[in-house]
């Protein structure tokens, strides 16, 4: 027995649904990936998957109600059991805040093509690299740790409106972290890619053979506000939480980092004196996302309604001014501002930056070059105030050189407060951040120089 | 106490059965060491509300099924959604092709600690009432009751509530002929209201403290947790604290609450004594840890009253199950002793490598996948802290020891360094201690330390009156990333001496 198409489960839920009006997703992905540590492969796999997401709308008397339903589902039999549960939710719940109408539209051109797929061959290249730097680090007393993963995800939406929408998002990154045997210091480098094709493995242990020579010197810094450099990886880490506390409904609300005092938002205020550009946009270049709404479940961020909604560049700071939120029609209705929804990819440039994280380390007298920061959770709403640590290398700069490797902090520092402090940028590039980049790696990011980053105590973490 | 509810038949009309003869016996065509076939259905719901609305509600329904292989001593994994023997046997050759991939890169044969064999047993968590069979509608108005009863109390600008509730089963087995079907039910309810401080335009909210919990829909109504009296008291709690004055920075005691402390025995002990982690498997991502194999039976994790214990089996644990994702019937064992570190959690492969000083060579039952698409990792049991034998003091007795402190209540803000050393906590709510009495709330309150600093300045644990069994849903590791859920169960503690932040002028 043949399984059915995306676009089968897609029309057999639209016609089998009792509601007024039904939206369907249909997320059809493969994934494939290695894991390694101590030298030697710990784990791997390769998982397919079929989720479908009925979305029924139910028209009554006091308004339009929801009901949405996800599940694993690779059979007609299964969609139909979805939608007599999503038309069912829908009947029983009590009218939508966010009702709006439903977008309309036709077929696209791909709509009829089937979904995209990997497999463990997208390795084939790079695993036996990776299995000579084992080879290697092993004879040069050092110790592998990493991952790569590469998924293909071919999103289907279609709506009882007619809107028939496919979107193709390959998305993969990697990441290794190499010690001395005596497990003395740490080094990372990582990256996302799209196809894995412009990944080498003899380049990534190459730098992680570099920063570890960097490390040979060991520097003892107490905590303190320290002149430093934050390599695009660090500054995504950061950049991604500000985006993605950027609700405009919580913050019309007075519960964030953007509340105006006395009500509303800060849009339209001045974060940076800087030409500082934070925006999203589904074509941009390597960072391609889905330049339609896909959501699941209506939230803070997301309204079911908005399915299918196309998404464009949205500037949430322009010349340092913040000129967006992320918006749905309902929240964009509430604080009265356009809609702007939430887009899967962020960019952060400055006007005027150039070079690169070298060449800031070059510029530098005295200060701290970082790899990356971890565990990131906010501690005070307000002003956005984060708390995490450096990881896998902190580097002494002296007179535009490094010239050793420091003890590991915590730092205390805003996302929102940074965009206004730093004082010099590089370009900006494909970045990944550490912490986050699992979940979001689709950002470009400058490094970025804060003369007074606030490291709150020293980490005995190496 | 044992549930009183069968395995549900929904599930054990499914075809895993074939399915997992299909797979095992064309892993056997391999000459696999080792071969096992996992399927997963896990349902969940998740409701929202805001200011007494309803603001969102989905349903989703994880179903799927995973081959695990040991071919050449290699790991090969391959998890699938489609139903049926023809499609188990495609995915058991994917499997078999990706250890056959992996096989080049493995410098270290897998080998799997012996297990009893447990032929076809069953276990299901003890709740009351199934969440998922719950009426929508009645579940919606009870939340949304409580989040309108919450947006109308004087001083409360907004209120948000939500419920997450999982139904999870899992049907296992192996070449050696293991095979267990199981069934746990877990929910979290949070409530949160916001409000401003008309004086300063600050705002600030209050959250619920009552834990995620292993039990059914009963938790709702009343069982096991005073929601009454929850509801009532928030508004006043937010009104305090917004017209707190700002902590002073400094050293203080701490009076912990359950509330608060298990998530420092999450991230500071739990974390810190996973195996995989000390082993460093979780180098790249989650961290190692300094409670390395080497200090065994010798590290001073603490003070003298500090007991912890690992716990697959307490009753309505999050972490709790019959048998874990390897076969192996759960247990519970003794992690620090008299504050000196005496055991790890691990699974089969660690077991075999190094744990006969650990466990008699035999896993402690911590493998578990969060997916049917996931491969088991080692992952947390419900790790506690014991509260003192024969009594032990009350909270307010503990309050009284201290003359110039803070009382700690609620988790909020949480982080740790990647081996487990340097963190830092806020929380809900914290009062000033003077002279044995609480004087009012402070604000703008962090705690921050290093592990083992401060459980060695842990003067005295509670008895068990205090004693609550918190937790979370959500607790991430390994690559792809896992989420798992997890208990904590501990006393309100007292530490001597603990660096205290003022996050207002650490944001400046």
């Amino acid at each position: 027995m043949t399984a059915p198409t995306p676009q089968e489960l897609v029309e057999h839920a639209l016609k089998a649904s009792r509601s007024q009006a039904c939206t369907v997703l249909v997320r059809s992905s493969t994934r494939a990936n290695l894991r390694w540590a101590n030298n030697t492969l710990t784990t791997n796999g390769v998982m397919q998957d079929v989720t479908v997401t009925v979305v029924a709308f139910h028209h009554g008397a006091e308004g339009t109600s929801t009901g949405s339903v996800s599940a694993t589902a690779a059979s007609l039999d299964q969609v139909g059991r979805l939608v007599e549960a999503a038309d069912a939710a829908a009947a029983a719940s009590e009218p939508a805040e966010d009702a709006a109408e439903l977008v309309t539209g036709d077929a696209t051109a791909d709509w009829a093509e089937r979904p995209e797929e990997t497999s463990i061959d997208v390795y084939a290249d790079f695993a036996p690299a990776l299995g000579e730097s084992f080879g290697r680090a092993t004879a040069q007393s050092r110790i592998l740790y990493g991952f790569v993963d590469h998924e293909m995800t071919t999103t289907y939406l279609g709506s009882s409106t007619g809107l028939r929408l496919r979107h193709v998002q390959p998305s993969g990154h990697y990441g290794c972290t190499a010690k001395p045997t005596d497990l003395s210091t740490s080094a990372w480098v990582g990256g996302s890619t799209r196809d894995f094709r412009d990944v080498d493995a003899h380049a990534m242990e190459a730098e992680l053979v570099r920063r570890l020579g960097w490390a040979q010197r060991r520097i003892d810094l107490p905590a303190g506000r320290y002149d430093t450099i934050l390599p695009p990886t660090a500054v995504s880490d950061l950049m991604i939480y500000a985006y993605w506390t950027a609700g405009a409904r919580e913050a019309h609300d007075g519960q964030t980092v953007f509340s105006a005092r006395g009500g509303g938002t800060r849009i339209g205020e001045r974060l940076s004196r800087r030409p500082v550009q934070m925006f999203s946009d589904p074509a941009y270049p390597g960072l391609g996302a889905a330049p339609f709404v896909t959501a699941t479940q209506s939230s803070n961020l997301e309204s079911v309604f908005d399915n299918g909604l196309p998404l464009a560049r949205t500037d949430w700071v322009r010349d340092g001014e913040l000129t967006a939120l992320l918006q749905t029609r309902h929240s964009a209705g509430l604080t009265g501002q356009p809609v702007t929804p939430y887009v899967d990819n962020l960019v952060v440039s400055v006007d005027g930056g150039t070079g690169s994280t070298d060449d800031l380390v070059a510029g530098m007298q005295d200060g701290l070059l970082l790899t990356c920061l971890w565990y990131i959770r906010e501690v005070d709403p307000q002003t956005l105030l984060l708390t995490g640590l450096t990881r896998d290398g902190v580097y002494r700069v002296q007179d535009g050189e490094v010239t050793g490797a420091v003890n590991n902090f915590r730092f205390n520092e805003s996302p929102v407060a940074l965009l206004d402090r730093f004082s010099e940028a590089s370009a900006t590039g494909p970045s990944f951040s550490r912490e986050w980049g699992d979940y979001f790696p689709r950002t470009a990011t400058p490094a970025l120089r804060a003369p007074d980053f606030n490291m709150s105590t020293v980490s005995q973490a190496q | 106490m044992t549930s009183p509810h069968p395995i549900d038949r929904t599930f054990t009309a499914l075809p895993y059965r074939r399915m997992a003869e299909a797979a095992l016996a064309r892993a056997q065509d391999f000459h696999v060491s080792h071969a096992d076939f996992r399927f997963e259905r896990i349902r969940s719901q998740d409701i929202s509300v805001r200011d007494g609305r309803l603001q969102g509600a989905s349903d989703t329904e994880d179903i799927g099924f995973a081959v695990r292989v040991i071919h050449d001593g290699a790991w090969g994994f391959a998890s699938g959604v489609a139903m049926g023997p023809e499609s188990a046997v495609r995915i058991t050759e994917t499997a078999v092709r990706t250890a056959q991939v992996a096989a080049a890169m493995t410098t270290t044969p897998v080998v799997l600690a012996p297990e009893p064999v447990h032929h076809d047993v069953t276990w299901v968590s003890s709740y009351e009432i199934d969440p998922l069979t719950v009426p929508l509608e009645e579940k919606v108005e009870l939340l949304a009751s409580w989040s309108r009863r919450l947006f109308d109390a004087p001083g409360v600008a907004h209120s948000s509530g939500s419920l997450k509730q999982v139904v999870e089963n899992k049907f296992y087995t192996d070449l050696t002929g293991t095979t267990t079907t199981q069934q746990r039910v877990r929910l979290h309810p949070q409530l949160e209201v916001f409000g401003t401080d008309p004086e300063t335009g600050a705002f600030d909210s209050m959250r619920s403290i009552a834990p995620p919990a292993g039990r059914g829909w009963e938790y709702l109504l009343g069982t096991g947790y005073d929601w009454e009296a929850e509801l009532e008291a928030l508004p006043r709690l937010l009104a305090e604290k917004l017209a707190a004055p700002s902590v002073e920075p400094g050293r203080y005691d701490l009076v912990i609450h359950p509330s608060n402390l298990w998530l420092t025995i999450h991230e500071s002990i739990g974390h810190a004594t996973e195996l995989d982690r000390a082993l460093g498997y979780e180098a790249n991502y989650a961290g190692t840890s300094f409670a390395t194999l080497d200090k065994l039976g010798s590290l001073q994790y603490g003070s003298p009253v500090m007991h912890v214990t690992g716990d697959r089996t307490v009753e309505h644990g999050l972490a709790t199950v019959g048998y874990d994702d390897e076969g192996v019937q759960t247990q519970s064992w003794d992690i620090v002793r008299d504050g000196v570190l005496v055991g790890y959690q691990l699974d089969r492969s660690m077991a075999h490598e190094h744990g006969a000083a650990l466990n008699g060579g035999r896993s402690n039952g911590c493998a578990y996948a969060d997916s049917p698409g996931h491969i088991p990792i080692q992952r947390m049991a419900n790790v506690s802290l014991q509260p003192a034998p024969d009594g032990g003091p009350s909270t307010e007795e503990l309050l009284s020891r201290v003359e110039r402190g803070i009382y700690v209540v609620g988790d909020r803000s949480w982080s740790i360094d990647m081996q487990r050393y340097n963190f830092q906590f806020t929380g809900q709510r914290f009062y000033r201690i003077e002279n044995g009495v609480l004087t009012g709330q402070l604000r703008d309150v962090a705690y921050q330390a290093t592990t083992t600093e401060f459980w060695n300045s842990m003067e005295a644990v509670g008895g068990p009156d205090t004693w609550v069994l918190g937790g979370a849903f959500n607790c991430g590791k390994a690559q792809p990333g896992q989420v798992a859920s997890v208990s904590h169960g501990c006393p309100t503690a007292l530490f001597r001496d603990v660096n205290v932040l003022n996050t207002r002028t650490e944001g400046a």
